[in-house]
């Protein structure tokens, strides 16, 4: 079922962030900053844009989404929890032995999860080739790829944009999390990262600049992917790492730790505030 | 049997079976990184335009294309040079590929010395060991033109991730059908002097050793491991309670593909001494294939000399 009410997306979007709050907490290790800066667009792609069916995850038509960057995989766990692939109560068991919801995502064990990911650099290319294999079957598909800002550092990423353009691959949407932040640091510090705009513009890309915050933007941005004709979409969405947990915010260390019992208990008051504010 | 007056590479035998298999097979795709006319893949691509794809000089991108089509259904066959395939590309093959267990066929051209004159950095010598550490991998070698056919058939029937090495030199048919399965190694002839177990362009080389022992009254027999993973223990241990002598030859590292293979299965099940022939531990170098097979002592006249070597020692001792 879409969800086309801002508000009501907004509230989803909190509760994914509670969500992966309560896991990274529950697991004692994961990675908030990127998963809370990615949570309004996963929240827009699951419950407004794609064309998905929770009661039907390997329906051959779907649309698919490609976490390249893996390691902010608890989002889309809460994202799909929420959606209703399999029961919220399961993110207690994140990062935990046997779990079906492993450090870095895995396409067999969990429903709802198109691409096995966590090894940065790769799941623009295994976009890339769901992209033309739609385009061969005439399925209609769209791809997402949600890449994050350090990992277009890899050189990889660039070959699969070079063939995303290569083969007009109009049914590819890739949404770069702008956060500006790696584990080092600043990504123009770190790995020199810069002109993001003007480098996937001269690989032929369609490029999107949005407050990957604002649902309204993200909606709208998604909705012109869809529509433009020709070429590949990137959405770069700046973002900040650690939204919504305010001491969290833009501070590079919390790329992957997890909160201690008094963070926890301060970052699930001001998430539900925020609830009561929307 | 063997037919010293056709050579066949492997590498042809591949691009010719694999557009055959595109008439026949629509969900065959192919994937290759600049090297068409090398690998051969330029015989479906020429075939079937709309369902080839050249990345360019991207191995890595290759095999995440490769991944991406195959979760549509796709049976993407992804061709480059070994050394580009198993090794520039090697994790994405582990994580893009081998890790969440999808159905793509890695046929990997110019394995070995035998790649002849482009010298060291094209000369891929630890493929083997490194395809078979990758937990639902099935890794073959092929011998001869009609088991490359056969395999490159097969291996679009099953379902998982499969490392196919071919060669780059010619080398003679070995075979008049194809009676194989994946997993099965093949045995020719009886000897009980000792068992050479081969795989690749080195199975031929052990057919002539063991055709010029005869003459000298030695009996020895061939077995061509076309499959490296899984390994056909059961013929291991058949041929060291039989022969007791065991001698394991490839155009690999003698670390980690073949000789090791069998050494591992031998010491677990039925600790018997293991002559491995293969690169000792070092790099190639360029030269003609036959000559550089001859350099690196994996040729017929370097596995007779062994073998020879050997018995007389025993003969001496006992």
């Amino acid at each position: 079922m879409k969800i086309t009410n801002v508000e009501a997306l907004k509230r989803i979007a909190v509760e994914v962030r509670k969500d992966i709050i309560e896991a990274v907490y529950s697991a004692k290790s994961g990675h908030p900053g990127g998963s809370l800066s990615i949570a309004d667009i996963l929240t827009v792609l699951y419950f407004n844009q794609m064309n998905i069916d929770e009661q039907k995850p390997n329906d051959p038509n779907r649309d698919r989404l490609v976490l390249s960057k893996g390691h902010a995989c608890i989002a889309l766990y809460s994202v799909l929890a929420e959606k209703g692939y399999f029961a919220k109560e399961g993110l207690q068991s994140f990062r935990h032995l046997g779990s079906p919801l492993q450090g870095h995502p895995d396409m067999n064990k969990v429903p709802g999860v198109d691409m096995t990911t966590g090894s940065l650099g790769q799941g623009l290319s295994v976009s890339v080739g769901m992209a033309i294999a739609s385009k061969m079957n005439k399925a209609g598909c769209k791809i997402y790829c949600i890449l994050g800002d350090g990992e277009i550092e890899e050189g990889q990423v660039w070959e699969a944009a070079m063939s995303a353009s290569k083969n007009n691959l109009d049914n590819l949407c890739v949404i770069l999390d702008n956060n500006n932040l790696q584990i080092d640091g600043e990504i123009d510090k770190v790995g020199g990262m810069n002109n993001i705009t003007e480098k996937f513009l001269s690989f032929g890309f369609n490029v999107i600049n949005i407050n990957g915050h604002n649902i309204d933007e993200i909606i709208d941005a998604i909705t012109t992917a869809k529509q433009t004709k020709g070429k590949p979409t990137v959405i770069i969405a700046k973002t900040i790492k650690g939204k919504g947990v305010s001491f969290m915010e833009n501070i590079a260390s919390w790329h992957g730790k997890a909160p201690n019992e008094e963070e926890y208990n301060l970052a699930m008051e001001e998430l539900n505030r925020a609830m009561l504010e929307i | 049997m063997m037919r010293e007056d056709i050579k066949i590479a492997t590498r042809q035998s591949y691009g010719e079976e694999l557009a055959k298999l595109g008439e026949e097979n629509e969900n065959i795709v192919v994937l290759d990184a600049d090297l068409t006319t090398a690998t051969k893949t330029e015989l479906f691509a020429e075939k079937f335009p709309d369902r080839f794809i050249n990345v360019g000089i991207a191995e890595q991108n290759l095999m995440g294309i490769s991944a991406g089509l195959s979760t549509f259904g796709k049976i993407p066959f992804a061709s480059t040079f070994a050394v580009f395939a198993a090794g520039r590309a090697y994790e994405q093959i582990r994580n893009s590929i081998a890790y969440p267990n999808l159905n793509v066929k890695i046929c990997a051209t110019h394995g070995g010395v035998s790649v002849g004159e482009d010298g060291a950095t094209h000369q891929m010598l630890e493929d083997l060991g490194l395809m078979r550490g990758l937990p639902n991998m099935t890794v073959m070698c092929t011998s001869d033109d009609i088991q490359t056919k056969w395999a490159v058939r097969e291996i679009s029937k099953i379902k998982g991730p499969v490392y196919l090495r071919l060669c780059r030199m010619k080398t003679p048919v070995i075979y008049d059908t194809d009676n194989f399965e994946i997993g099965k190694a093949v045995q020719i002839g009886e000897g009980t002097d000792a068992s050479i177990i081969a795989t690749g362009v080195c199975v031929s080389e052990a057919i002539k050793t063991m055709e010029i022992l005869k003459e000298k009254g030695i009996n020895v027999r061939v077995i061509d491991m076309h499959t490296i993973k899984p390994i056909d223990r059961k013929m291991i241990i058949k041929c060291a309670k039989e022969t007791k002598r065991i001698i394991t030859v490839e155009d690999h590292s003698i670390i980690g593909g073949l000789g090791s293979s069998v050494c591992e299965v031998l010491s677990e099940e039925y600790p018997t001494k293991v002559e491995r022939m293969g690169i000792m531990d070092t790099f190639g170098q360029s030269g003609k294939g036959e000559e550089l097979l001859a350099y690196y002592r994996i040729d017929s006249n370097a596995i007779v000399e062994k073998i020879a070597k050997k018995l007389k020692k025993v003969a001496i001792h006992s």
